[in-house]
């Protein structure tokens, strides 16, 4: 190697070196931290993650925002809330991400949002339903995209109250969702009923209802409705039993989340018929949004989509707007623009109130039937999220936080 | 009235038989092995998912492609069980106490994975079982006919079980390693053979308790755990090693189940671990159980004498002191977040070997102290409105009154009777935090509980942090080797010559446990300031899993394997979480590993390889050896 074989060489290996910091300079790519219960909620978050990863897709396909790719780091906190809150250390200060986003439980989305407040830091709460998130904890640096449990509570109060049943009994899982589920549900339908009286609730343990023994408890009391909370394995469970000892014969059964796709397919041609039920009936939603959203999915998968993959390509999407209204990722700005956000989810246009920071994404209210030996959604309409979310001067007394 | 009472009774008794067959599988196992498996819940749910499989397969309308699918789930987990108890805990049977559990907790996270990958994220509803699809009507009710078949199938299986184990050779021989497994082995019995086939035996009672659930539940991925402690209580309240007992003790669990919700709705996350504690508290060894013959420590090696440091060892400690100290100038910011993790869980590791090692009393519900650190600190600044310094100083208080309390009556049990009575009361304060919603905010926890502005800083929190656990440490290093800790340890190798020499055994053990609650207290309370927030699942059985873990890989009777297995244990988790979405399954199986290489524990390991080398250089100085306690 002569001399200035050498040269040329050594210039050229610095140029290599220098570019890929000046490239990373001008287009260095969106992160988002993304934390959520990968692990220990599967049925709910495989989807999810894929719905993500679709409109990730999409995103970056039409050059990504403001110039710039968006990328992801996806992070499982197993479902303990202590390890959301390293896990939220560690992407913001390692991994210098842009925003979080994600949660499942609620817990896990209230450790996360305090973490947001304490270290003034986007969060884009994306499933966690509890009404604490936005409300009673609710803080600047959190927004929230799912219907809260407030929300769907008061979609299926608008149909029990129109049902002639006067006795209700209800059944719910023992943590703050199935506590405050039944708390709303009472509050609003003697609000709109006031002859409604309760006459048994059970609070069986997440995931280990004793089934025959919860039914027969309900049976005694001889109810003439149900409001259920229990989802996943309780639910079957409960299903199964309740059918066998004939408790749902004669009786209405309103139902929350049961007709998600999530918890409806696994109880099959054991589908109980006429429940009032929120949910999604992937299937038959012709909206353009919608199926544009559906056929890509399929496409893509060879799955039709979840509720999961719904809250996961409008999570990454919400976010994704934000920053292109923003026009910058500064946390600060960028939670300006979020307030009052508006822009397309796959159920149509929804808006990021500013009062409160809760997505007006609303959910599907109908009646389960049996098809072909599987369960879907009948006689359902959307409910827009808007219309069953306090007035933003209710909201001013609900959320110290302002 | 009385018609609901007799559904409710019929409704416990059969949700009774599965936990019977599954709990009298996992009683036999311990009886003969003296292996805590944590793995049979995973048993029962492979049984669940196989027979799920199996009955598809062959058509579920049948009724011999339903019960030959059943039956061929229970053999196929026997043969499963019956290799892994070739493969893995043949090897580490010369293990210390409770060793085992490492390695079947490795199990653990493998299969839910394994699970997952096979079968997916969906729950899967079975069909119903041919014949018994219906109802029949029983005083106005209409009860299910599986739901009766279930109720006849425990007192069968009870029956089949006796005949097993009283009329038969094998079934002697079990009975008779439950008793006393070295007389068993000095009378020319093949161990090896008996301890394979009773695992594979226990394996496949489980797996057909979980096939039988098939028409009953859906089968889902939470099964193994929820199934796991439920499981424990029953062979703990009906006695160890006694089918009858667990088959008393299922019932009893059902129907108080069955009642309980009628009575007291809210409660049924605790009420099987009251009953469990109010069974032991008034008859320590369960319902069935009797004293166990022999010496407690009759298998394993016996602990090796606890000496001070060395010059070396203590060079070493102060170079990883020195290294914790330096290591802010030297790593990157973000990872003095883990080292402030590390420090907090070495205490909380330290905290629960002093109890374990030193003290002999093993416990699976030491994250209750934890925790109850933790919400002592944020229920002071939340409710008395206290700066960070005084909280974290009452914090350990309150751990500590729980200290006083739950160790007065665990103190009076010995060996997994005290294990489960620590891991009820556990249960209880857990469930406690998660019920009471207005003091505690329930499962949605205490938020804010920051720390002061002046330690708010990372840097400064590392410190403060480490600080606190080392003094901490140390604290609990002295203890063991000032005379209490002999005291103690005496107590723990012959209780009967320490009472006869005149050492209050209980009463040393009480303390013992009182500074180790106090210690974890105090690792509680810097986790919570740490976080900013507080939840039940401080407490929760998997932080207790984690302690035990932690100190068992590290070497019970080494005092600073604790230290090193918590390092270990939970970097290694941290890492593998970032690194994949199987970090179960890799988890699983690195614990697995290191089981097999160090079978007492990393530190242990490294020192009995040092005595060795030691005893095997010639001129070694006679050093004053003991002949080791017994």
């Amino acid at each position: 190697m002569d001399r200035r074989q050498f040269v040329s060489g050594a210039a050229l290996g610095a140029v290599a070196l220098a570019t890929p910091s000046l490239l990373r300079a001008q287009g260095a790519p969106i992160k988002i931290g993304e934390i959520n219960s990968y692990t220990s909620q599967p049925a709910f978050l495989k989807p999810y993650r894929q719905g993500w990863e679709l409109a990730l897709e999409q995103v970056n396909a039409g050059g990504g925002v403001l110039g710039r790719k968006v990328e992801t780091l996806f992070r499982d906190d197993a479902g303990k809330p202590e390890d959301s809150v390293r896990l939220a250390g560690e992407l913001i200060n390692a991994e210098k991400v842009d925003l979080l986003s994600g949660g499942f439980l609620s817990n896990v989305g209230l450790a996360i949002a305090d973490y947001a407040l304490q270290n003034k830091r986007l969060y884009v709460a994306s499933e966690p339903l509890s009404d604490a998130i936005v409300w009673a904890k609710g803080n600047r640096y959190t927004f929230r995209l799912r219907p809260s449990t407030y929300m769907q509570a008061a979609m299926l109060v608008e149909e029990a109250a129109k049902l002639p049943a006067k006795k209700w009994a209800t059944v719910a899982p023992n943590y703050e969702y199935g506590q405050s589920a039944v708390k709303w549900f009472k509050e609003l339908l003697k609000k709109a009923k006031p002859d409604v009286e309760f006459v048994a609730e059970q609070f069986p343990a997440l995931g280990r209802i004793d089934a025959g023994a919860t039914v027969q408890a309900l049976e005694a009391a001889k109810p003439d409705a149900i409001f259920n909370v229990t989802f996943a394995a309780d639910l079957s469970n409960f299903v199964r039993q309740g059918n066998t000892r004939g408790l749902f014969e004669g009786r209405t059964v309103v139902s929350m989340l049961t007709g998600e796709p999530e918890y409806l397919d696994p109880l099959g041609a054991e589908t109980p018929v006429g429940w009032i039920v929120t949910g999604y009936p992937h299937a038959d939603i012709q909206t353009p949004d919608h199926v544009k959203f559906r056929d890509a999915y399929k496409a893509k998968y060879n799955d039709y989509p979840r509720l999961g993959s719904v809250v996961g390509f409008d999570t990454m999407n919400a976010i994704a707007a934000g920053i292109a209204k923003a026009g910058t990722t500064d946390n600060e700005k960028l939670i300006d623009a979020l307030k009052g956000l508006k822009f397309t989810s796959a159920f149509g246009p929804v808006e990021f109130r500013a009062s409160d920071h809760q997505a007006t994404l609303g959910a599907y209210v109908g009646k389960t039937a049996v098809k072909d030996g599987k369960g879907v959604m009948v006689d359902w309409r959307y409910a827009d999220g808007a219309k069953y979310l306090p007035s933003d001067a209710e909201v001013k007394a609900l959320r110290p936080a302002g | 009235m009385i018609d609901l009472i007799f559904a409710q009774t019929l409704n416990g008794l059969a949700s009774a038989s599965s936990l019977f067959l599954v709990a009298c599988g996992l009683s036999i196992i311990f009886g003969v092995t003296r292996i805590v498996n944590f793995a049979h819940g995973s048993f029962y749910m492979l049984g669940a998912y196989l027979a799920f499989t199996l009955v598809s397969r062959f058509g579920p309308a049948d009724a011999l492609g339903f019960w030959g699918g059943v039956l061929l789930a229970a053999v196929i987990v026997a043969a499963l069980g019956a290799l892994v108890e070739i493969v893995i805990l043949r090897r580490i049977y010369q293990a210390p106490e409770l060793f085992q559990l490492l390695a079947t907790f490795g199990l653990v996270l493998m299969v839910q994975d394994i699970a997952l990958g096979i079968w997916g994220p969906e729950d899967k509803l079975g069909p119903r079982a041919p014949g018994f699809k219906s109802f029949v009507v029983l005083m106005g009710s209409r009860f299910p006919s599986y739901e009766l078949f279930l109720i006849v199938v425990g007192p069968i299986m009870l029956g089949l079980l006796w005949f097993l184990f009283q009329k038969t050779r094998w079934g002697t021989l079990v009975r008779a390693a439950t008793q006393d497994r070295e007389m068993v082995g000095a009378l020319g019995v093949n161990q090896r053979l008996l301890f394979t086939s009773v695992f594979a035996f226990g394996a496949g009672l489980a797996a057909l308790g979980g096939a039988l659930q098939l028409p009953r539940e859906a089968v889902n991925l939470h099964m193994d755990l929820s199934m796991i402690s439920e499981a424990f209580v029953v062979v703990v309240v009906g006695g160890l090693g006694s089918v009858t007992g667990a088959y008393l003790a299922a019932v009893l669990i059902g129907i108080i189940h069955a009642f309980g919700i009628l009575i007291f709705p809210k409660i049924t996350l605790v009420l099987v671990f009251l009953v469990m504690a109010v069974v032991l508290v008034i008859k320590p060894y369960g319902l069935m159980g009797k004293r166990p013959v022999g010496s407690a420590h009759a298998h394993g090696p016996v602990e090796p004498l606890l000496l001070p440091a060395s010059h070396n060892v203590k060079l070493i400690g102060l170079a990883a002191l020195a290294v914790l100290l330096l290591a802010p100038f030297v790593v990157a910011d973000h990872w003095l977040l883990t080292l402030t993790e590390l420090s907090i869980f070495a205490l909380f590791a330290a905290s629960l070997h002093f109890m374990m090692g030193p003290g002999g009393m093993a416990s699976f519900g030491h994250a209750a102290y934890f925790g109850l650190g933790a919400y002592g600190a944020a229920l002071a600044v939340k409710w008395l409105g206290m700066p960070m310094v005084p909280a974290l100083a009452f914090a350990p208080f309150l751990a500590g009154i729980a200290g006083v309390i739950f160790g007065w009556f665990c103190v009076r049990l010995s060996g997994v009777y005290l294990a489960m009575l620590t891991l009820a009361f556990a249960q209880i304060a857990w469930a406690t935090a998660f019920q009471w919603v207005d003091v505690t905010g329930g499962d949605n926890g205490i938020l804010g509980v920051w720390p002061a502005a002046w330690a708010a800083p990372k840097l400064v929190y590392y410190y403060l942090a480490l600080a606190v656990c080392v003094v901490a440490i140390l604290a609990l290093r002295i203890i063991v080797f000032a005379p209490f800790g002999y005291a103690l340890r005496a107590g723990r190798d012959s209780p009967l010559r320490s009472e006869a020499i005149g050492l209050p055994v209980m009463r040393i053990q009480w303390i013992a446990f009182i500074i180790a609650a106090v210690a974890a207290g105090i690792a509680g309370a810097l986790f919570a300031f740490f976080k900013g927030s507080v939840f039940p699942t401080y407490m929760a059985i998997p932080r207790s899993v984690d302690g035990l873990l932690m100190v068992l890989l590290g070497g019970v009777q080494t005092v600073s394997g604790p230290i090193v297995g918590a390092f270990a244990f939970m970097g290694l988790q941290e890492q593998l979480m970032k690194a994949t979405m199987y970090w179960r399954f890799v988890m699983g199986a690195s614990i697995v590993l290191l089981v097999i290489l160090f079978p007492r524990g990393l530190v242990g390991t490294a020192l009995a390889f040092a005595e060795r080398r030691r005893e095997a250089e010639p001129a070694a100085p006679v050093t004053a050896t003991p002949e080791p306690a017994r």
